[in-house]
């Protein structure tokens, strides 16, 4: 039986974790191809539509990289991503999924290391969880 | 994008660095299908000057209105591709990466099939991207010619210099009451020997009398706004007590003051007063009270407080009543804020040295007779406490032996520093050279991991210190220093001869980890700029952009960035000043217009926009209804767009309906 592949789309903020995707990338650490990147400004570019609508759209899970707490450079951007994560994630409950599909991670621009343990686990993780079911309970 | 999309899709080879992985004739192919694509092509190097003229040419004859360059990361060749674009005609923000190499081809090495599968579906969400990305011009904003430098060491003060020097106004903020910086500590510099008070002091007078520069010491920066060419700056005076234009610099109230504090610029090897000066060479030369230890101004706080009942007599005046020039004033914090407006900011911040009580098993912090090396400094300038002829801090003695300690906490994970300090084994062989010349008959033992000496003259230095010098050198890490008799005792080991040793020594010295200063932090987050695991402030790019920050307009110098020494802290503080003085050079900056914007017809003024800005670039017109957004402070984030109930805030080609599309090609098959 071919291994279930999970869909991942990320949300990638351009200073310090999509940063930290090119690190990982110039270090050659090699990570699961799971996740397909979009880089946005800043986590709090994120609207909450974006992560049900990937969830809708048939993703397994999706990811949203910030810079840490206190590091953002939008100030605060990142703790505006942390709020709407944590109500998304109580929708996102209600409406029968796990949240754990939904992960927030602070990965600044040094840590390629980081991304790819993170990246890593999250595919892993998805894996054992299996396909979301969103998707076809909603079409 | 209301045109027919006319799209064309460039697919670099990037040598093998990408095609070596990803099969990127099959990713043009693939993209060639697409709607809206009308050329698509592969090319070796596609930011090659032919590279450029293929995406240029295909710009006029194929009348593209979009580009998706599918390569490297946007931080490298973004600019490039907009570039070019705008020399064939095109708008630059109707261009687009795909970044298919740090982001697909190489973490994903040995999957090409997976890759190539994933470079196409991210190279298809950004064609849609494209697709609705509209024409901006930039936004022209004026330039503020005024520099602010945080941090007086030799960064601050050559940086000033060039600034200042070149006709524009310097604003440089120093916390401590002179500048001159760690600098100032040391005895002699490898590898010329020159000393500090002999070739820094010439320029820390320059900076004084310079009629272009402010000179803020005892000061720190309160908080900062505004933007690339318009920052606003507060700037705290600390609270010194005196007044500096008063001030003679005459001495005489140090004399009196009975207060015994931790001397800084002796490394608390002697005391100061409560009133002091940070030493003999300090600019400007003026004394000022530390609130910390001055009894009248703590007897001050109190009554205020109104823990104590005020005395007609004051507790103690010492000061006041010696000093001729009528310049201190114990009763009244002179504690102020000044306001000033600049267009560019420098950080140089420098270092500290890593606490010595982070290494109890070095006696750190416990044992009297290990120091770290910036103490070591003191008692071999002719200028410390013990006028060069190094006398250890228990009894006063000079030590007959001496084991330097290398790697003290550096390239050491374990104490959180596994970079390497750059300089220590450098400054150690210059202290054993120093230690002999002033103890002729004085052992000394170096404890090494490696040797590190790879700047000009560096390892003729260090050859001739070992060749001249009758020192030990001992290749191996020290185990454990502890405290027997009178004596200092070390274990090590020799991993050349694999010998186990243990030394009795008068004193130890421990070149302890470069690290940064505790406040780095709180001072990057006022400028908003990053910081690494360590705390150094982050480079826009290691290689490329090494004196940039991300945050437009700040800049960095000297050791703020990673441990360096003089020469290097003396090139980038010129360098940064050259990157200030080219922007300067412009009559107008100009602004990225990829910010937020309002669709009038729909937004109804609801103000939850407003609430998300952090940097207050929205406001409401009340008589229409509407937000209104202030191009020249919006920075671009999208906070905003992300909470419109109605959709009307948008960011520009990052909207809704683009993102949307985006996810929708990026959930497709894998």
């Amino acid at each position: 039986m071919v291994e279930f592949e999970p869909k991942i789309v990320g949300f990638f903020c351009n200073w310090c974790t999509s940063s930290a995707a090119d690190l990982a990338g110039t270090s050659r650490l090699q990570y699961p191809p799971n996740v397909r990147p979009i880089r946005v400004p800043c986590s709090g570019t994120v609207d909450p539509v974006y992560l049900l609508r990937a969830l809708r759209e048939g993703a397994d899970g999706v990811m949203i990289g910030g810079c840490h707490p206190g590091d953002c450079h939008y100030i605060t951007g990142n703790l505006k991503a942390r709020r709407r994560v944590k109500i998304i994630k109580t929708i996102l409950e209600s409406l029968g999924l796990e949240p754990e599909r939904l992960l927030l991670a602070w990965i600044s621009a040094s840590e390629g290391k980081k991304f790819q343990r993170v990246v890593t686990e999250f595919t892993e993780k998805l894996k054992q969880m299996g396909p979301s079911t969103l998707s076809k309970k909603w079409k | 994008m209301a045109e027919k999309p006319r799209i064309g899709v460039f697919v670099c080879h990037c040598g093998l660095n990408i095609a070596g992985v990803v099969d990127v004739k099959r990713v043009a192919e693939e993209a060639k299908k697409l709607d809206g694509v009308v050329f698509s092509t592969t090319y070796v190097f596609m930011c090659s000057e032919p590279g450029q003229k293929v995406v240029e040419n295909a710009i006029k004859e194929h009348k593209l209105n979009g580009v998706v360059i599918a390569n490297c990361s946007p931080s490298l060749h973004e600019k490039t591709f907009r570039n070019a674009a705008a020399r064939a005609g095109l708008n630059p923000y109707r261009v687009e990466i795909a970044n298919i190499r740090e982001q697909v081809s190489w973490p994903h090495e040995h999957e090409p099939e997976i890759a190539t599968r994933k470079a196409i579906a991210v190279v298809r969400a950004t064609v849609e991207r494209v697709k609705n990305n509209m024409t901006y011009i930039p936004y022209e904003v004026p330039v503020t010619k005024a520099v602010l430098i945080i941090g007086g060491g030799i960064a601050g003060i050559q940086a000033a210099l060039d600034v200042a020097d070149a006709g524009y106004e310097v604003y440089l903020v120093e916390k401590s009451p002179t500048i001159g910086g760690k600098m100032l500590f040391l005895s002699e510099t490898f590898p010329t020997l020159d000393c500090p008070q002999c070739i820094e002091t010439p320029k820390m007078t320059d900076v004084s009398q310079h009629p272009n520069i402010h000179l803020m010491t005892y000061s720190e920066v309160e908080s900062v706004e505004g933007y690339l060419g318009n920052f606003n700056v507060k700037i705290k005076r600390k609270a010194s007590y005196v007044d500096f234009d008063k001030c003679t610099g005459c001495t005489d109230c140090l004399r009196v003051c009975p207060v015994k504090a931790p001397n800084e610029f002796d490394r608390g090897l002697t005391k100061r007063g409560a009133i002091y000066m940070a030493n003999e060479q300090a600019v400007p030369l003026v004394a000022v009270v530390d609130e910390k230890y001055c009894i009248e101004v703590n007897f001050q706080k109190r009554v205020k407080a109104g823990k104590v009942k005020p005395r007609e007599k004051p507790v103690c005046s010492k000061c006041v009543e010696v000093c001729e020039a009528d310049a201190i004033n114990l009763l009244e914090s002179n504690e102020k804020i000044v306001e000033v407006k600049v267009g560019a900011i420098i950080v140089a911040t420098g270092f500290e040295l890593m606490d010595m009580k982070k290494l109890p098993e070095y006696g750190g912090g416990e044992v009297p007779d290990v120091i770290d090396a910036l103490a070591f400094e003191r008692l071999l300038a002719p200028s410390g406490p013990t006028a060069g002829v190094p006398k250890r801090p228990s009894d006063g003695k000079i030590p007959k032996s001496v084991v330097f300690v290398s790697c003290a906490g550096s390239r050491d994970p374990e104490h959180g520093v596994a970079y390497c300090s750059r300089v220590c084994c450098m400054y150690l062989a210059k202290q054993a050279m120093l230690y002999k010349h002033a103890v002729p008959d004085g052992r000394a033992y170096n404890f090494y991991i490696d040797i590190r000496s790879n700047g000009k003259g560096y390892e003729e230095f260090v050859q001739r210190v070992r060749e001249e010098g009758d020192l030990i050198y001992l290749r191996g890490k020290v185990s454990k220093i502890f405290r027997k008799g009178d004596k200092v005792v070390v274990w090590g080991a020799d991993t050349l001869t694999g010998q186990k040793v243990e030394i009795e020594t008068d004193l130890v010295v421990l070149a302890t980890a470069m690290v940064p200063p505790p406040e780095i932090k709180k001072l990057a987050a006022k400028l908003r700029i990053p910081t690494d695991e360590y705390g150094w402030l982050s480079e826009a790019h290691l290689k490329l952009r090494p004196l940039e920050t991300v945050t437009a307009g700040i800049f960095i110098a000297g050791a703020a960035q990673f441990p360096k020494d003089i020469t290097d802290t003396v090139s980038q503080a010129s360098g940064a000043a050259a990157k200030v003085l080219t922007m300067f050079s412009q009559p107008k900056l100009k602004r990225e217009p990829i910010v937020a914007e309002v669709d009038t017809e729909i937004c109804a003024g609801c103000g939850l926009c407003k609430e998300q800005c952090a940097y207050d670039a929205i406001r409401i017109d009340e008589k229409k209804n509407i937000s209104v957004v202030n191009e020249a402070l919006c920075e671009g984030c999208g906070a905003c767009a992300a909470v419109c109930p109605s959709g009307a805030m948008r960011l520009r080609n990052l909207t809704k309906k683009q993102v949307i599309e985006m996810i929708e090609v990026l959930t497709e098959n894998y």
